[in-house]
């Protein structure tokens, strides 16, 4: 069989070339088992377990709401936290070890492109998170307060954040220590992050601490607008904005492609 | 396209001729893969210059890239990765991409089927790396080691593929540690060791550089300096294992001398051979090592 191999390399157009590896890599994300457990499994696991139970106490900002109205929104902090920190530094950290990130820079996608295909197949998992965590807090009741823009706008600023942080991990250390740390601070995020145990929750001294974190920025932020329909300070714009400067900056600073 | 670097790879000079296929033959450690990488932009050479494209690797932009067919050593391949849908994303990168399936069709990719990139067996990935590297029509084909791993069947396949791409005008430089695949598919040789070229030539022309060779084995072991005598000036001695390879202008001379060297020295010649030479004995006579 004779194959016309004529030389002809033209690439393709870059919304072309980055659509379509968004796409792909959001389908290499969902084939994960353990991903998909992470990132889906597990938060609705918590929303439910929260709202129907009483063995966590969600403090006394919570006090006269039903119980799913705090829980929805601390666990979309949390789902997101899942998927652009926990599940991307992974993703990312074992990409560099097998030398995707070396062969991608070598195609017409580019190392940027890159970056950008995966930034956004993480935030179209957490959309499908948001709508997935929604769909079932509506069935256990939830009616969602405030500006619904304003709540996008504000996980759009976390994921920035968490992305960054992801990136910066996964560019300086090993696959394997990327794996356990993004893990870690996955879990002790959920317990001292300030997600689904408010900052206001903890003794006053640690309160002024975790308020500064990111989940606890975008836990508060959600739960301000979607369970008291007011609006987030501006000292929770102000630490999401910070920590995706910092981190997207010092990701491209430090970031070893191999 | 011009290279010279230090340390790594010391004072690299080449130029790959268009249309042509450019074999880096080599030990590990000669430099092959630094080469490579520096001409793909993944690596900056520390002093010298590179032109691909006439344009500086480490300034290319999608539109060079795409000139261009990269089969890594190893990996680049996510582990998650299917080998048709791995081949299908990479030339959705690509404005004008060779027929997907057919690709996979004739490297039998089809067969791989969902099998994810890190449970494929080591001939398969390089494959789906093949094919990879071509979907995308490249002028420019930069493969390294595309057949370490392969058995013997595939490794037909890929030095047919090769053949046909070059055919069809595609410039591919490759990396190789087999002989035998150099002087299989490369128009040209650079013969590297231990970063530095040792000698660059069309393969035909470093074949027949005017000396014959004559391989023997002797039952006792054999004193080389009246051998060196017997064989008189102008032909070299050197031992290659259990092996003495003898080179000269003529091949008839030494068998000649030979026989009257193991006669009056009483040595029996247990094995001798006389022909042509390989890239194995270029190298081995350029460094007084072998290859693999």
């Amino acid at each position: 069989m004779t194959m016309n191999l004529q030389p002809s390399g033209v690439p393709a157009s870059a919304v072309k070339r980055i659509s379509s590896h968004a796409r792909y890599e959001t389908i290499l994300l969902l084939r994960n088992g353990e991903q998909a457990l992470l990132t889906i499994i597990i938060p609705l696991f918590i929303v439910i377990a929260l709202s129907k139970t009483t063995v966590l106490s969600l403090g006394n900002a919570a006090q006269g709401f039903a119980r799913i109205q705090t829980v929805a929104p601390s666990v979309l902090a949390l789902a997101i936290l899942s998927s652009a920190f926990t599940a991307q530094a992974i993703a990312v950290g074992f990409d560099r070890r097998y030398g995707v990130l070396t062969h991608i820079g070598t195609t017409p996608l580019g190392r940027r492109g890159l970056v950008i295909s995966k930034t956004l197949a993480v935030t179209f998992i957490a959309a499908l998170q948001v709508l997935l965590i929604s769909a079932v807090a509506a069935l256990l009741g939830w009616k969602p307060q405030g500006s619904i823009l304003l709540a996008v706008g504000l996980m759009v600023l976390g994921i920035a954040a968490f992305s960054g942080i992801a990136l910066l991990m996964a560019g300086t250390l090993r696959a394997e220590a990327t794996l356990a740390g993004a893990n870690l601070l996955f879990l002790l995020l959920l317990l001292g992050g300030g997600t689904v145990i408010s900052s206001e929750q903890w003794p006053r001294s640690l309160a002024r601490t975790i308020e500064f974190l990111p989940t606890a920025a975008l836990a508060d932020g959600l739960r301000a607008i979607l369970r008291d329909g007011s609006v987030p300070s501006l000292t929770q714009w102000l630490v999401l904005l910070v920590w995706a400067v910092i981190g997207i900056a010092l990701a491209s600073r430090f970031f070893k492609w191999d | 396209m011009k290279y010279t670097d230090k340390r790594a790879v010391d004072g690299l000079s080449f130029d790959l001729h268009a249309g042509q296929v450019t074999a880096f033959l080599g030990p590990n450690g000669a430099g092959k893969t630094t080469t490579i990488e520096v001409c793909e932009g993944l690596r900056k050479a520390t002093s010298g210059t590179v032109r691909v494209f006439g344009v500086d690797p480490q300034r290319f932009t999608p539109s060079e890239r795409a000139r261009m067919g990269v089969m890594l050593q190893s990996g680049g391949i996510p582990t998650a990765a299917r080998a048709v849908e791995f081949v299908s994303e990479i030339a959705a990168l690509h404005r004008d991409p060779l027929n997907v399936n057919e690709l996979c069709e004739r490297l039998d990719l089809h067969r791989i089927g969902r099998t994810p990139y890190r449970r494929m067996s080591g001939g398969q990935k390089q494959t789906v790396a093949l094919a990879a590297a071509v979907v995308g029509r490249p002028e420019l084909l930069l493969l390294d080691e595309p057949t370490a791993g392969l058995d013997p069947v595939a490794r037909v396949k890929t030095w047919e593929l090769i053949n046909e791409l070059r055919e069809a005008g595609v410039t591919i430089c490759l990396s190789t540690h087999y002989m035998e695949e150099a002087q299989r598919v490369a128009d040209t040789v650079i013969i590297a060791d231990q970063g530095k070229i040792v000698t660059q030539g069309k393969v035909s022309d470093l074949l027949s550089s005017g000396s014959s060779q004559v391989v023997l084995t002797t039952s006792t072991p054999a004193d080389l300096d009246s051998l060196k005598q017997a064989l008189g000036p102008g032909v070299s001695v050197a031992s290659r294992f259990d092996d003495l390879v003898i080179s000269g202008p003529s091949a008839d001379e030494i068998s000649r001398a030979l026989v009257r060297w193991s006669s009056s020295n009483d040595v029996v010649i247990t094995s001798l051979r006389s022909g042509d030479r390989s890239l194995e004995d270029v190298f081995f006579e350029l460094t007084g090592r072998d290859l693999q």
